[in-house]
């Protein structure tokens, strides 16, 4: 079934709602005006205003609402209008859905999901283009997802809903209208495995996100060069997936990082870093990173296009490695 | 006192060592002096004798494998010592400090503590200690030679794999840098005999072959003389000795004799190109290259002007056997000044020899041969042999190779001359050294 990113991201909270009482969607837009992104449309009509929880512009009050909710046994989805607006709530994150069940012993947990859109769209400016998932990454007890595809938006999301843990779901807003072929069936897909979606020999390009899709383009272009690259899609950003990893570099024996974020303390450098010390002796170059700016994303369309990584500039970080 | 015992570095050439046996085992009484083990080189088998009393605490190194030098093998204390933190040190980075510490086993008998091992370019007793120390900061910079080279991490691990000497290899990537590529262009071999192919792990001694000939003839610019050798009154004056009772006498020391006395009638042929100087050596230091089951080893005959011909046929006789059996000590393969490579035995007529550096020249002889020859109106029959004389140009030229040519032919073809003392500049050093 050919649908959108975004009716994925319905179908998999849907599903996830009708089989499970305790899972409730909460935030702002949510309920009445369907979200933001419209990715809960037709929720309220279906599972009623107790279960579709519109807040007020309060980020840090309704993450920490459904923190305590999730520690008294619910299963509470919150969306972020963006993740920008997530620094609001990074204390109720950081502090306490992360870090609970260490701090009570394992007698309490927060099992729940942290979604929203995240990184660049169009000229939205310096406030509301942020790539921050290496922020959430860096926090121990949380678990740091960012789909590509429809397909694989749908399965995570499932088993996000699922996780004794709590999730920091990332949805590049650009992708919420892509289409892809989504099984019908009902299905989920494992947390912590990354996706070949190009099988190559000359170099293994790491993405994730928006930015996989872009490293598929490149690689294409590439390969009319004869230049055979692989192409992995993290999916999971946390915990990562070294074997798929180290297995790929085996086979090229060169990398590229593609992120939209920014380079410094980004999360290519953390890869960059399990590929050097885990298998160091499979390289056959330096790792090569491509990421987003050092700047504040400008407002300006043709700045913006130049602050964000372009399929040209995979393209020649590939070449540069080679 | 913890005593750290690691694998010597013998040579300039060796970067590693075989433990060949271990003459004590953990838990024996160890006198400093005492032999510990047995270590091949890259050349020889040599023993590795104790600097520190105690127990053999700890062996590291099983018998038969290769580490590198300077990586600790074993740990003498006394029997209370705490050697763990000795243990937990990782050794590797000791390879950059390969002389003997105080508190390292000696790598032999013969060698001073205090010394490095011979560089090739051994500088002997005239040398003024400026040009030593040139010597030994020449050494240290030769010493690690991959340091230099650029090389990704995974093309190093397939070249060891492989045992390609990565000083050999031209890299393609960025920079020049040494990439898997580059390391698989070296081993590529035709399919058709990959099922009856089979890989010999190099030899040290042979690993040691491939990296001086390589950095021989890739970087030195060689030339090549050859001139042919009436040998019959040479044959007819061994015999002659022989009768005499002085015992065998092969040709090689001949040929030696002839060499020692060209070289000291043109010294400039007994030289060095080191970079920034020609290094004129004071002795007549000549090697002669043994070929071994392994590969080659050249004993060499020091200050060849200094003995009489009967002295060095003795002295060549004893270095032949020992090299035979593997038991020479690097200081006495190690330094020559000029090389001699004779292959007549192999019914070879004539070849070509690769320099060892730093020496400029040397000698390649083919087989004697009886061949007819004009004199005159009339055809005689005379044995002749053929040499060529390989030269490094960037130390000598043309005309210089030609004249020490002719000296070494004269000397043969009139040979009472071999037996005449030689009045050379290196004796004259010699005898102010004394």
């Amino acid at each position: 079934m050919l649908i959108s990113y975004r009716e994925a991201l319905n179908q998999a909270m849907r599903e996830e709602m009708q089989r499970d009482s305790r899972v409730f969607l909460i935030g702002e837009e949510v309920g009445y005006y369907q979200g933001a992104f419209k990715v809960s449309k037709g929720f309220v009509e279906e599972f009623g205003v107790e279960r579709v929880l519109d807040t007020p512009i309060t980020e840090a009050g309704f993450t920490g609402l459904a923190v305590g909710a999730a520690m008294a046994g619910l299963r509470p989805i919150v969306e972020l209008m963006t993740f920008n607006f997530g620094i609001l709530a990074l204390d109720q994150i950081v502090n306490n859905a992360a870090k609970v069940r260490y701090m009570s012993g394992g007698q309490l947990s927060a099992p729940m999901v942290i979604r929203g859109p995240g990184s660049a769209a169009h000229q939205l400016a310096a406030q509301h283009s942020q790539s921050l998932e290496a922020w959430f990454c860096h926090v121990p007890g949380l678990k740091v997802i960012a789909p590509a595809t429809p397909s694989d938006a749908k399965g995570l999301l499932k088993s996000a809903i699922r996780d004794e843990n709590p999730v920091i779901f990332i949805e590049a807003q650009l992708l919420y209208g892509t289409k892809g072929e989504v099984p019908d069936h009902d299905y989920s897909l494992p947390i912590g495995k990354a996706a070949v979606t190009r099988t190559g020999s000359d170099v293994t390009i790491v993405a994730y996100s928006k930015m996989a899709l872009l490293a598929l383009e490149a690689a294409e272009a590439l390969s009319k060069e004869g230049i055979n690259a692989e192409v992995i899609d993290l999916r999971t950003l946390k915990p990562l997936d070294t074997d798929t990893l180290l297995e790929s570099v085996k086979k090229t024996g060169r990398v590229v990082i593609v992120e939209e974020g920014w380079e410094f303390c980004g999360l290519g450098a953390q890869i960059a870093e399990t590929i050097y010390s885990k298998g160091f002796d499979l390289l056959d170059g330096p790792i090569v990173r491509v990421a987003g700016e050092e700047v504040p994303m400008p407002y300006t369309r043709p700045l913006e296009d130049l602050a964000i990584p372009d399929a040209a500039r995979v393209i020649s970080a590939v070449k540069k490695n080679l | 006192m913890i005593t750290r015992v690691v694998m010597p570095k013998l040579t300039d050439t060796m970067e590693e060592g075989v433990v060949v046996a271990w003459k004590k085992h953990e838990g024996d009484a160890v006198d400093s002096g005492d032999i510990l083990a047995e270590i091949e080189t890259d050349k020889a088998v040599l023993d590795l004798e104790s600097f520190g009393s105690g127990v053999l605490r700890k062996v590291l190194v099983p018998e038969g494998e290769t580490v590198k030098a300077g990586k600790l093998i074993a740990v003498i204390g006394e029997q209370d010592d705490d050697i763990e933190a000795t243990l937990a040190e990782t050794s590797e980075d000791k390879t950059a400090a390969p002389e003997p510490q105080k508190d390292s086993a000696a790598p032999s008998p013969k060698q001073k503590p205090s010394q490095p091992s011979p560089a090739p370019s051994t500088p002997t007793k005239g040398e003024k200690s400026g040009s030593a120390k040139t010597e030994t900061q020449a050494t240290k910079a030769e010493r690690s030679p991959e340091s230099k080279i650029k090389v990704s991490p995974r093309a190093k691990v397939l070249a060891k794999e492989k045992g390609i000497d990565l000083s050999t290899i031209k890299g393609s990537g960025p920079e020049g840098r040494i990439v898997e590529a580059d390391i698989q262009g070296q081993v590529k071999t035709p399919k058709v005999l990959e099922g009856e192919a089979q890989d010999i792990p190099l030899s040290q001694m042979r690993k040691a072959i491939a990296r001086v000939t390589t950095s021989s003839k890739a970087p030195v610019p060689h030339f090549y003389l050859t001139t042919e050798v009436a040998m019959d009154q040479a044959e007819r004056l061994r015999k002659q000795m022989e009768e005499l009772g002085n015992g065998p006498l092969s040709l090689t020391v001949l040929f030696v004799r002839a060499a020692a006395l060209a070289l000291a009638r043109h010294p400039e042929m007994n030289v060095s190109f080191m970079g920034e100087a020609l290094r004129r050596h004071a002795t007549i230091d000549i090697g002669i290259a043994v070929a071994l089951e392994e590969g080659l080893i050249t004993p060499v005959i020091r200050d060849c002007a200094g003995k009489n011909i009967l002295q060095v046929a003795e002295e060549i006789r004893d270095l032949f056997v020992r090299a035979k059996s593997q038991q020479l000590t690097p200081e006495e393969y190690a330094g020559a000044t000029f090389s001699i490579s004779n292959l007549g035995m192999y019914e070879v007529d004539n070849f070509i020899a690769v320099l060892m550096p730093p020496q400029a020249a040397s000698l390649a002889i083919g087989a004697v041969n009886i061949v007819p020859v004009a004199r005159g109106r009339a055809i005689k029959l005379s044995r002749r042999m053929k040499v060529t004389l390989s030269c490094d140009h960037r130390a000598l030229d043309g005309a210089q190779g030609a004249r020490f040519l002719q000296s070494f032919k004269r000397a043969l073809e009139k040979p009472l001359e071999l037996f005449l003392p030689l009045k050379t500049r290196s004796k004259r050093d010699h005898e102010i050294d004394q």
